[in-house]
C-alpha cells in the first residue's frame, strides 16, 4: 500500500488540474470538493499511521528478529480495546458532523439565489440524448447546454424512459432523472467556458453518446444567444417530442426555436407516455407478452390524440405532484 | 441402528432423543443436550431448528412483498381500489377455513404422538381439505377479479395485491403437496422417526402460513376494505 | 414446441462470443472425453457428484469459484483492452456486446466466483473447526452446491444461446423491464440468480443450524474460533437478506412474464422501489462476502504470529455489530436519487458507523501481530496485502458515504475503484489466503511457496496499477460502463490500468502454475502431521486430508484454542491423544438428490427463459419425484465399523509419530 500512496497522491494533484471534480467551476462544485478533501484529510490522519503501524509491526516482530520480544500472552488489554474502539468512533463522530453539514449545505434542492434571478432549465433524459428546455425563453436544445455565468440555474429533471443521471463534473452535484418523476438540482457556473457534461447512469446501448457540452457564456451574452435560438427553426411540441424520444445514438447538438408550454409537466405526469424501447433483442422479438403489445398500440393511439392541435397538455391543470418516499416528485 | 424402528417416547420430548439414545445421531458420538456446547444436538432438534430458520427466511420474503404492497397500494391508476374489490365475508370464510385447518393439523400432531395411524391420517386429511377449500375460494376470488378487468396488470396496486396474496396461495398449494406426500409416506412407512420429524416440520410450516395469512387478512383486506 | 428458441438465438453474426463459446465447448468436451477414456466416471459419481461430505462439497464449491473467477477475469480483460483500444479506434466490442460483458463480469464475480469461494471455505472449514463430523443437513448441502452450479451453467449458456443481460450486474428497472430489454438476457439473469439464490439460502440455513446446534462438547460460544463466528454472522445475513433478493427478482419476473406493474414506468409501477429492495439485499451481501474473509484473516494473523487473536471478544462484538448495522445503510447506494438532506445524512452517518466495526478489527489484527513471532508464508502475505490495501478501500468507502462527496463520485470510476478495492483486497485476497492456508488440510500437501509468493506480489502490484488510475480518472469525472471513452484526457490512466491488468494476468498465471507444480511435487510438499502451519484450532488436530468422519472421537474443548493447548500439554510431557478404544461411526449416505435437483432446476430455468412450457412442467415433476425418492429411502446412514475407525486413526497417529521422530533425529 505504501507504494500506492504516492501514486494516489500524484493522481490527486494531476486530477486537480485536469478538469474533473477537483477543478470545480462553480459554488456547488467548490462545496463538493471542500467536503471531499476535508473528509479525506480527517481519515488520512488515522489511515496513514494505521497502515504504517501494520507494516512496521509485521516487520519488527518477524520470527527471525531476535531483538523483538515474543509475548504470546499479550491477547487482551482493556486500555487498548478502549482506544481501539474510540479512535474510529471519534473519527466517525467528527465525520458525522461533516456529513450532516454537507448534506444540508449541498442539498441539491437548495436554491442558490433569489428565484427571480434564477434561470430555470428543464432537462429530459431521452434514449440516448439530453433535451434541455428553457421554459422562460421558450426554446430547447438537444445535447448542448448553454448557461449564463454567475447566474444560479435551477434544473428540473425527468426521464422519458429509463433512469439516468445528469452530471456536469465541474459544476458539482449530480442527480437522477426518472420517468414519471421530477427531481431538482441547483447549480451555478462562475466563469465563462466550455464544460463537459454527461449522463452518469448506464441506460442502454447508446449510453456512451449521452454527453454534451456546457457552454457557459457571459451573463449579458445569454439573452442574445437565446434570442438567436428563438429565431431559428424547429418547434418542439408533443409530436416532434415523440419523434425525438425514439431511440437514437450519437445525436449531434441541435435546437428548437419554439417550445410548446407545459411539455415538461406533461412528460412528468406521463400524459405523454414513456418513450418506447428497442423493437427486439436476441430471443425477444417473437413473443412479447400481449399486454406490452397492447400498451404500445394504445401509445400510438395517444400519440394521434396528442397530434390534435390544442391537445389538452398545454392547458393541463397543475395537477397534484406528490412527493414519494425518496423525495423525488411523482406526477399524479 | 436401524432407521425404521419407532422408539418410545414423544418426538417432542427432547431428552428422550438426546444423548446416546438418539438413533439419528448421524455420526455423532455424544448426542448433546440440545445446546451446542454440550456437544451436537440430537437430530430432532437440529431438524426443527433448521426448519425454523427456513421459516424465518420465508417470512422475510413475505415482508418484502408486504413492503411492495405498502408502497404500491395507492397506485390504483384510476382502476378499482381495495374497497371496491374486497369481499370481506368470503375472506372471513377463508380465514376460518385456514385457522381451523391449523387446529386439525395440531390434532393430527397429537394423534401422531400417540402413534395413532388412523386419527393422524384423518386429521391430516381434514386439514388438507380445509386448506384446499381455502385455496379454492382464493382462486375463485382471483378469477372473478380478473374477469372483471381487475387483473394484476390493471395497476401497480393490483400487481402487488396479486403477488402478495398469490405468494401465500402458492405456499398453501405447496403445503398441500407436502401434506399429501406425508400422508402417503406415513401410510407406507409408519411412524418412523424421520417421518415424525417431517410431520413436525409440516406442522410448523402450516402454522407459519397462518401467521402470514393473519397479516394479509388484517393489513390487506381489513385495511383495504376500510380505507 | 421450443418456445422462443430457434436458430437465430445462436450469435452466428458475432464472432467473439461464438469463438469463445466454441473454445469453452471444445475444452469441456476434451475434459469429459478424458474422464471417459480414463474411466473416472464411477469414481467421480461415487466420491464427488453424489457426495454429501462437507469437505468434498467445499472443494467442489471452490473449483466452481475458480473456474468462474477465470471467466469473470476474461471479461475484465476484455473490458480494459476494449476501453483502451477505443482511445485509438472503434475498439473491438460493439455496445450490445460490451454491455453484456460488464453485466456478466459483475454477476459472475459476485454470485458465481466470490460467493462459491467464500461458501466453499465455510463448508470445508466450519465443521472441522467445530469438531464435528458434518454439517447439520449434509444432503441439503449437496443440493445447495448443485443449485449454485446450475445457476453458473445458465449464465454461461447465455454466451451461446441467446444473450446475457445488458443492464449491469443489478438489473435496475425500468431498463430491465420488457419494454427496454425485450431479449432473453434479463431472463437468463433472473432465473440463474433465482436458482443459485435458493441454493445459497439452503447453505445459509445449514450453516446457522450447524454452528448454533452442532459443536464439539465444551465448545461454548466464546470458545468458537473467530472464523466460525464470522461464518455465523455471514450465514445469518444470508438467511435474512437473500429472501429479499428472491422476492425482488420474483417481482421483476412477474413484470416481465405476466405484465405486472411493480417497477414499470406504466401502470403506476415504481422503479425506485426496485432500487431500494435490491440494495436492501445488496448491502448485506457485501458483508456476507467480506465477514468470512475477515475470519480467514483473523485465523491467519493469529496462526502466523504464533499468538492467540488479540481482543477476541472485541472481534466477536465487532462482527455482530457489522452484521446488524449492515441492514441500515442501503440508501447510500443512491444518495443522488433525490432523498432529502436529513435522510441522506442519516444513512451517511449509519454507513460510516459500520466503519467503526471494521476499524476495530484492523487494530486488533495489528495488535495480534504485536509481540508475535511472525512467519511470512504466503497466507500471511495475502493478509498483510489485505490489511494495507483494504484500509485505503475502506477510507474511500467512507468518503463515498459522505453524501456531499458522493454527489460528485456516484457512478464514477472512483466508485468502481472503491468497490474493487474492498472486494479484491477483502474477498479475493481472503479467498486466496484461505485457499493457501487450508489447501494442505484438504489434499494432504502444501502449495508451492515460491510460486505462491510470486502470485501474491504480481497480483498486488497489478491490482494497485489497475485501480489507482481508476480512482484518478473517476475524480476527473469519468463515469462507469462506457463502451467508448469520450474525453481524451482520460486516456493515460486507462492505459496504466491496462498495464495493471497484464500484471494481474501474470499473477493469475503464477497461481495456476503453483497448483500444477504443487501437484507434481506433492511428495516433497506432503503434510504428514496434519498441522503444516503450527495451527491453533481443531481442524489441525486431524490428519490431512481428514478421514470422512473428520474425528475418530469428538474432541472435548476446554478453551478458546483447543489444539494449541493440546500441543502445549504434549510439550509438557503429556502425549497427544491416543484413545484405547474406538466406536463405530455413522455417516450420512451419499445421495444423487443434489445433482438431480440441479439437473431439473437447470431444465426448468432454461425452459422458462425460452418459454418452453412443457419442459418447465416436466422439470417440476422431475424435481418433485427426486424429493419423493429421497424421502422414501429407508437408510439414511452408513456405519463405519469400529475396526475401520481404529485402523484409520492409528495410521494417522503412526504417520505423525514417525514425522516427529524424524524431526527430532534431524534436530
Amino acid at each position: 500500500m505504501l507504494r500506492t500512496l504516492p501514486l494516489v497522491a500524484g493522481g490527486l494533484l494531476l486530477a486537480g488540474c485536469g478538469g474533473g471534480v477537483l477543478d470545480p467551476q462553480g459554488p456547488v462544485g467548490d462545496g463538493n470538493r471542500q467536503i471531499l478533501l476535508n473528509s479525506l484529510a480527517v481519515m488520512l490522519v488515522i489511515v496513514v499511521p494505521t497502515i504504517i503501524g501494520a507494516l512496521v509491526f509485521a516487520w519488527w516482530f518477524r520470527a527471525s528478529n531476535s531483538k523483538a520480544r515474543y509475548r504470546p500472552g499479550f491477547t487482551y488489554s482493556g486500555r487498548i480495546e478502549l482506544i481501539v474502539w474510540s479512535i474510529p468512533t471519534l473519527t466517525i463522530l467528527f465525520l458525522g458532523g461533516l456529513i450532516y453539514y454537507g448534506s444540508h449545505a449541498l442539498d441539491p434542492r437548495r436554491p442558490l439565489g433569489p428565484a427571480d434571478k434564477t434561470l430555470e432549465i428543464e432537462a429530459v433524459a431521452l434514449d440516448w440524448k439530453w433535451l434541455f428546455i428553457y421554459p422562460a425563453q421558450r426554446i430547447a436544445t438537444v445535447n448542448e447546454l448553454t448557461i449564463p455565468a454567475g447566474t444560479p440555474v435551477r434544473f428540473r429533471l425527468t426521464s422519458a424512459s429509463v433512469m439516468n443521471v445528469f452530471f456536469v463534473p465541474q459544476l458539482g452535484s449530480m442527480i437522477y432523472a426518472m420517468n414519471g418523476m421530477e427531481s431538482e438540482l441547483n447549480l451555478q457556473a462562475d466563469r465563462p467556458g466550455e464544460l463537459y457534461g454527461q449522463g452518469a447512469h448506464y441506460s442502454g446501448s447508446g449510453f456512451p453518446g449521452m454527453n454534451f457540452t456546457v457552454h457557459v457564456v457571459p451573463a449579458e451574452a445569454f439573452s442574445g444567444w437565446a434570442a438567436a435560438v428563438a429565431d431559428g427553426p424547429g418547434v418542439l411540441d408533443a409530436k416532434s417530442y415523440r419523434a425525438l424520444a425514439l431511440q437514437s445514438k450519437d445525436v449531434p447538438p441541435s435546437a428548437y426555436g419554439e417550445v410548446q408550454d407545459g411539455l415538461f409537466d406533461a412528460i412528468v405526469r406521463q400524459e405523454i407516455p414513456p418513450a418506447p424501447g428497442p423493437s427486439g433483442g436476441r430471443g425477444g422479438a417473437p413473443d412479447v407478452h400481449p399486454e406490452a403489445r397492447a400498451e404500445s398500440l394504445s401509445g400510438s393511439a395517444a400519440e394521434s390524440a396528442a397530434d390534435v392541435p390544442g391537445a389538452n397538455l398545454c392547458t393541463a391543470p397543475a395537477g397534484t405532484i406528490r412527493t414519494t418516499a425518496l423525495g423525488a416528485k411523482r406526477g399524479g | 441402528m436401524s432407521a425404521t424402528t419407532a422408539t418410545g417416547g414423544l418426538p417432542s420430548d427432547i431428552s428422550s432423543r438426546s444423548g446416546a439414545h438418539d438413533p439419528y445421531r448421524l455420526g455423532r458420538h455424544d448426542g448433546g443436550a440440545g445446546v451446542g456446547e454440550g456437544g451436537p444436538a440430537s437430530r430432532y432438534v437440529t431438524v426443527s431448528y433448521g426448519f425454523w430458520i427456513f421459516l424465518l427466511s420465508d417470512i422475510i420474503m413475505f415482508s418484502a412483498f408486504f413492503a411492495g404492497y405498502a408502497v404500491l397500494s395507492g397506485a390504483t391508476e384510476g382502476g378499482p381500489t381495495g374497497r371496491e374489490l374486497f369481499d370481506l365475508p368470503r375472506v372471513a370464510i377463508q380465514t376460518g377455513l385456514l385457522l381451523t385447518s391449523s387446529f386439525t393439523c395440531g390434532l393430527a400432531s397429537l394423534a401422531s404422538h400417540r402413534r395413532d395411524q388412523l386419527f393422524t391420517q384423518v386429521w391430516l386429511a381434514v386439514s388438507g381439505l380445509l386448506g384446499a377449500g381455502f385455496l379454492l375460494l382464493e382462486l375463485q376470488e382471483f378469477a372473478t377479479m380478473i374477469s372483471d378487468g381487475a387483473g394484476p396488470s390493471r395497476s401497480a396496486f393490483l400487481s402487488s395485491f396479486f403477488a402478495l396474496v398469490g405468494c401465500h396461495g402458492l405456499h398453501v398449494g405447496l403445503g398441500l403437496l407436502f401434506l399429501a406426500t406425508m400422508m402417503a409416506q406415513l401410510a407406507v412407512k409408519g411412524f418412523r422417526d424421520d417421518i415424525l420429524r417431517r410431520l413436525h416440520c409440516f406442522n410448523l410450516f402450516w402454522h407459519a402460513l397462518d401467521i402470514v395469512w393473519i397479516a394479509i387478512f388484517s393489513l390487506v383486506y381489513l385495511l383495504g376494505a376500510s380505507s | 414446441m421450443l418456445g422462443k428458441l430457434d436458430l437465430s438465438a445462436i450469435p452466428l453474426d458475432e464472432p467473439i462470443p461464438l469463438v469463445a463459446a466454441l473454445v469453452v465447448f471444445l475444452a469441456a468436451v476434451g475434459v469429459l472425453g478424458w474422464v471417459t477414456i480414463r474411466g473416472w466416471w464411477p469414481y467421480l459419481w461415487r466420491e464427488w457428484i453424489t457426495s454429501v461430505d462437507h469437505k468434498r462439497i467445499g472443494v467442489m464449491y471452490i473449483v466452481l469459484a475458480a473456474l468462474m473467477l477465470l471467466r469473470g477475469f476474461v471479461d475484465a480483460i476484455m473490458m480494459r483492452t476494449h476501453q483502451a483500444a477505443t482511445l485509438f479506434g472503434p475498439g473491438y466490442l460493439p455496445p450490445d456486446h460490451y454491455d453484456q460483458i460488464f453485466s456478466a463480469h459483475g454477476t459472475i464475480m459476485i454470485f458465481f466466483a466470490s460467493m462459491p469461494f467464500i461458501i466453499g471455505l465455510m463448508n470445508f472449514v466450519v465443521p472441522l473447526q467445530l469438531g464435528v463430523r458434518d454439517m447439520a443437513f449434509p444432503t441439503l448441502n449437496s443440493v445447495g452446491f448443485w443449485l449454485t452450479a446450475s445457476g453458473a451453467l445458465l449464465v454461461n449458456l447465455s454466451l451461446v444461446i441467446g444473450e446475457f443481460a445488458r443492464t449491469g450486474w443489478l438489473p435496475y428497472a425500468p431498463l430491465s423491464e420488457l419494454d427496454y430489454s425485450p431479449g432473453v438476457g434479463v431472463d437468463y439473469y433472473l432465473w440463474a440468480i433465482q436458482i443459485s439464490g435458493v441454493g445459497t439460502l439452503f447453505t445459509g440455513v445449514n450453516l446457522v443450524t450447524t454452528i448454533l446446534k452442532m459443536r464439539a462438547p465444551g465448545l461454548g460460544y466464546l470458545r468458537m474460533p473467530i472464523f466460525c463466528w464470522t461464518s455465523l454472522a455471514s450465514a445469518m445475513l444470508i438467511v435474512a437478506a437473500f429472501p429479499i433478493l428472491t422476492a425482488t427478482l420474483a417481482m421483476l419476473t412477474l413484470d416481465r412474464y405476466l405484465g405486472f406493474h411493480f417497477f414499470t414506468n406504466a401502470g403506476g409501477g415504481n422503479p425506485m422501489m426496485f432500487v431500494n429492495l435490491i440494495w436492501a439485499w445488496g448491502h448485506p451481501e457485501v458483508y456476507i462476502l467480506v465477514l468470512p474473509a475477515f475470519g480467514v484473516f483473523s485465523e491467519i494473523f493469529s496462526t502466523f504470529s504464533s499468538k492467540p487473536l488479540f481482543g477476541y471478544r472485541s472481534m466477536v462484538a465487532a462482527t455482530l455489530f457489522i452484521c446488524v448495522v449492515s441492514f441500515t445503510v442501503w440508501l447510500h447506494h443512491f444518495f443522488t436519487m433525490g432523498a432529502g438532506a436529513n435522510v441522506n445524512a442519516a444513512f451517511g452517518i449509519a454507513t460510516s458507523i459500520i466503519a467503526v466495526g471494521t476499524g476495530v478489527k484492523i487494530y486488533n489484527w495489528i495488535f495480534t501481530m504485536y509481540g508475535g513471532r511472525i512467519r511470512f508464508d504466503t497466507p500471511m502475505l495475502w493478509a498483510l496485502g489485505f490489511i494495507t490495501t483494504f484500509t485505503v478501500g475502506g477510507m474511500t468507502g467512507v468518503l463515498l458515504a459522505v453524501p456531499a462527496a458522493d454527489f460528485v463520485l456516484h457512478n464514477s470510476l472512483f466508485l468502481v475503484a472503491h468497490f474493487h478495492n474492498v472486494i479484491i483486497s477483502g474477498v479475493l485476497f481472503g479467498s486466496f489466503a484461505g485457499y493457501t492456508f487450508w489447501f494442505p488440510k484438504a489434499f494432504g500437501f502444501r502449495l508451492h511457496e515460491g510460486w505462491g509468493k510470486a502470485a501474491f506480489w504480481l497480483t498486488l502490484a497489478g491490482f494497485i496499477l489497475v485501480f489507482a488510475p481508476l480512482y484518478l480518472v473517476g475524480l476527473e469525472g469519468m463515469t462507469r460502463r462506457l463502451q467508448r471513452v469520450p474525453v481524451e484526457g482520460w486516456g493515460p490512466p486507462l492505459l496504466v490500468a491496462l498495464l495493471g491488468v497484464a500484471v494481474m494476468m501474470a499473477g493469475a498465471a503464477c497461481q495456476i502454475i503453483q497448483l500444477v507444480v504443487s501437484i507434481r511435487r506433492r511428495e516433497s510438499l506432503r503434510d504428514e502431521t496434519g498441522d503444516p502451519w503450527d495451527g491453533r484450532s481443531l481442524e489441525w488436530s486431524t490428519s490431512s486430508p481428514p478421514p470422512a468422519f473428520n474425528f475418530a472421537r469428538l474432541p472435548h474443548v476446554e478453551n478458546e484454542e483447543p489444539y494449541w493447548s493440546v500441543k502445549q500439554r504434549s510439550i509438557e510431557g503429556q502425549p497427544l491423544e491416543a484413545p484405547d478404544s474406538y466406536e463405530p461411526i455413522e455417516m450420512p449416505k451419499r445421495s444423487a438428490t443434489g445433482f438431480l435437483t440441479a439437473f431439473f432446476a437447470t431444465a426448468i430455468g432454461f425452459a422458462l427463459i425460452w418459454h418452453i412450457w412443457w419442459l418447465a412442467i416436466l422439470g417440476f415433476i422431475g424435481a418433485y419425484a427426486t424429493f419423493v425418492v429421497f424421502a422414501w429411502r429407508d437408510e439414511a446412514e452408513v456405519e463405519i465399523p469400529a475396526e475401520e475407525v481404529a485402523r484409520i486413526d492409528r495410521e494417522r497417529l503412526r504417520v505423525r509419530e514417525a514425522w516427529y521422530r524424524r524431526r527430532e533425529e534431524a534436530a
